[in-house]
């Protein structure tokens, strides 16, 4: 449907709320915007009810600047910090049960390829590490082994934030936190070898440091996902309510962590690279 | 395949010519799925459903079903279906006992997400010791879920139920889940005579933009329900918003009832109306009560049985008018709960005259002797050796 549905009815454009005509009229659908350029026009997630100065709220934005084409996407959440703005975006958004991202997407991927055979729908999940390494775990896996069609990104803090600080399976080791009093007894789950090993086809991981490789990550994950199979984004998105951190503390931590653990790293598929040099090297085509 | 031809629902649900088979429950349940148009099946395999979802396979091989896969557990299956519905196909899965269990929270948020699916749910024993036996208990769990709980006493009732399903689920007055029951193994691997309709008519594919939240397909503004997050703002209007979808919810449950006046003859099916004493009771309870009914018609005795067809909506004020005048009300059951006694209990106003039993469980059969004991009983008779057989 592209356009169609954000567009306002004839006749109706001065009974519009302002935050919707300024959405049709600056907003990114149907044009391609540049993440530096964030300011620059009505973006399609602006307020929510996430922390003041969480990381994870700052990749969120960027994420839905990055987007190849809002006005087909569908977001998928689950219970976790991350659904308070992505529910407040203007792109539809599901919600299920915690830790069902992958198997909603995988049902709702397939519907939407049965309904719209030659159109463009781009499905993404974000969850957290809770939502998708702990509980979510069975259903993260197989949609990768199934080879479905969408991409994952997982908004690591580290933490369970949204429950109020349990330790969850990408909690560094030893680090204490509530239902882990003596520490947390093993490591850090290695998300992106697991994804590699699962068939991903693309998978970064990354501290969002840097706002214009967040948005090419994004963009790349959904373009491989679109046209090959199952793409996953690991992203380090502070928590600095539960980890402490200053709110005007939180990029030098992301910074400390990129040179620590979180340096960037991409792999793809070779199908996947040649895909990326053929469209890349023509920028219109991506946006397509 | 034969090619098939969409027909209007309501010729083939009520008019459309029928052919006698002699086909399994399982088979029963896989032959109305192929009459239903459905786009995407999701299975996992858990005895006895398996079957159900082996031959839904079969289907999809055949290019009835556009889209089927082997789910990772039932926790995935149920989500998919979520998923798959919502962006506007029409899907069906199966399960039983543990399955339904695990399931259970995907499944008690399809009504609240207005998700017009169809679940077969061919039962089992659910509790330790665990056993792969017929028992209906899980019943009892789905009953607060929203769901429309059908229940089906024979191979007949599994085709009837499931394909008129597809077409009440989706009616934009309706627009929840509705579960056919069955009792595994006794209905599912037994064989019995249905009378289907033709192979080569479906059903109108499913019009997702002819409901009350239409599906998430970028193709029309998002409903409300998928923009918001959970209701947990703290505030007052918001514990209001669940407040009212739920209650939403529950009156489009009861307005199915309507359509399973129209499509299935009603909730309930009554054998001797002027009777004293009754018998209530569903699935295939409701056959071995209909032989407890002809043995005391032999024996002189005054019995009528009352079939429950819905569960859910419960047929209240259809129950309490048959069994006004009733002596006593016999509920024999498959499961050790007496769901279904408790929900007779509650809609009478005199439910002293309710006998709760008899009742087996694990995989018993429900012998139409011990029906009869309580019918003896009911009639203050006592004799040594009770039952003519
Ligand atoms: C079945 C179930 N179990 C537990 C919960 C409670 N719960 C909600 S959010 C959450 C943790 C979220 O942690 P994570 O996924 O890491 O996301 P974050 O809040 O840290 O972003 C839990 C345990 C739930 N909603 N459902
Ligand atoms: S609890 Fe942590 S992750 Fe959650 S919104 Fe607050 S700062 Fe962000």
């Amino acid at each position: 449907m592209g356009l169609e549905y954000v567009r306002i009815s004839p006749g109706f454009e001065k009974y519009m709320p302002k935050d919707y005509v300024d959405l049709v009229q600056y907003g990114q659908f149907g044009r391609e915007v540049d993440v530096q350029q964030l300011g620059q026009f009505k973006e399609l997630v602006e307020e929510h009810p996430m922390c003041a100065g969480c990381f994870m709220a700052y990749f969120i934005r960027i994420f839905y600047a990055a987007l190849p084409k809002p006005e087909d996407t569908i977001v998928i959440g689950t219970a976790g910090c991350a659904r308070l703005a992505l529910s407040q975006a203007a792109v539809p958004f599901i919600y299920g049960n915690y830790g069902d991202t992958n198997a909603v997407a995988s049902g709702l991927k397939r519907a939407l390829s049965i309904r719209f055979p030659d159109k463009v729908k781009d499905v993404v999940v974000i969850a957290g590490d809770g939502g998708l390494i702990d509980i979510g775990f069975g259903m993260t896996m197989h949609s990768w082994f199934r080879r479905e069609k969408f991409t994952t990104i997982m908004v690591d803090n580290e933490v369970y934030g949204n429950t109020g600080g349990q330790e969850s399976g990408m909690s560094p080791k030893g680090v204490q936190l509530k239902m882990a009093p003596k520490g947390k007894q093993f490591d850090k789950i290695n998300a992106v070898e697991l994804a590699k090993t699962a068939g991903c086809v693309y998978v970064a991981k990354l501290a969002p440091t840097n706002p214009k490789r967040i948005a090419k990550t994004v963009r790349r994950a959904i373009l491989a996902a679109r046209h090959f199979g199952p793409t996953f984004i690991h992203a380090y998105t502070s928590c600095n309510i539960e980890y402490s951190i200053p709110t005007e503390k939180v990029l030098e931590d992301a910074r400390k962590r990129e040179k620590q653990d979180f340096g960037f790293y991409e792999w793809m598929t070779d199908e996947v690279k040649e895909f990326f040099e053929e469209i890349e090297r023509k920028p219109e085509e991506v946006k397509a | 395949m034969p090619e098939q031809r969409v027909v209007d629902a309501d010729y083939l649900l009520l008019e459309a010519p029928r052919e006698r088979k002699f086909i399994t429950g399982a088979q029963a349940m896989a032959e109305a799925v192929k009459r239903a148009n459905v786009d995407i099946a999701i299975a996992y395999p858990i005895t006895p459903q398996s079957e159900v979802m082996h031959l839904v396979g079969d289907l999809w091989a055949q290019g009835y079903l556009k889209d089927y896969y082997r789910a990772e557990e039932e926790y995935g299956a149920m989500s998919a279906i979520a998923g798959a519905v919502r962006g506007g196909a029409r899907a069906f899965s199966a399960t039983s006992g543990p399955g339904l269990l695990r399931g259970l929270e995907a499944i008690a948020s399809w009504p609240g997400h207005r998700i017009p699916a169809v679940l077969g749910v061919l039962t089992r024993v659910v509790n330790a010791p665990l056993s792969i036996q017929p028992d209906n208990v899980e019943i009892a769990y789905l009953l607060h879920s929203g769901v429309v709980v059908l229940h089906a006493e024979n191979q007949q009732d599994v085709f009837d139920f499931t394909l008129a399903s597809f077409v009440i689920s989706e009616k934009v007055d309706v627009y929840i889940p509705i579960a056919v029951c069955t009792e595994g193994f006794f209905v599912t691997h037994a064989k019995g005579y249905v009378h289907m309709t033709p192979e080569d008519m479906k059903l109108p594919p499913r019009d997702p933009y002819k409901a009350p939240v239409p599906p998430t397909d970028c193709e029309i503004p998002p409903a409300r329900i998928q923009r918001d997050a959970p209701v947990q703002k703290s505030n007052f209007m918001s514990y209001l918003i669940h407040a009212v979808w739920q209650q939403e919810v529950w009156a489009s449950n009861i307005r199915a009832m309507k359509y399973i006046y129209k499509y299935l003859g009603g909730p309930i099916e009554v054998v001797n109306p002027d009777a004293e004493v009754f018998i209530v009771a569903s699935g295939c309870a409701a056959a071995q009560g209909r032989e407890a009914v002809r043995y005391a018609q032999l024996e002189g005795l005054n019995v009528g049985l009352v079939k429950v067809k819905s569960i859910r909506p419960f047929p209240e004020k259809e129950i309490r008018q048959v069994l006004s005048k009733a002596k006593a009300v016999i509920v024999p059951e498959h499961n050790i709960v007496g769901w279904l006694a408790k929900e007779v209990k509650a809609v009478i106003p005199n439910n002293d005259i309710v006998i709760g039993g008899p009742r087996v469980y694990g995989g018993m059969t429900l012998p139409v002797e011990l029906i009869m004991e309580k019918v003896y009983d009911a009639f203050g008779i006592k004799k040594a050796k009770k039952v003519v057989v």
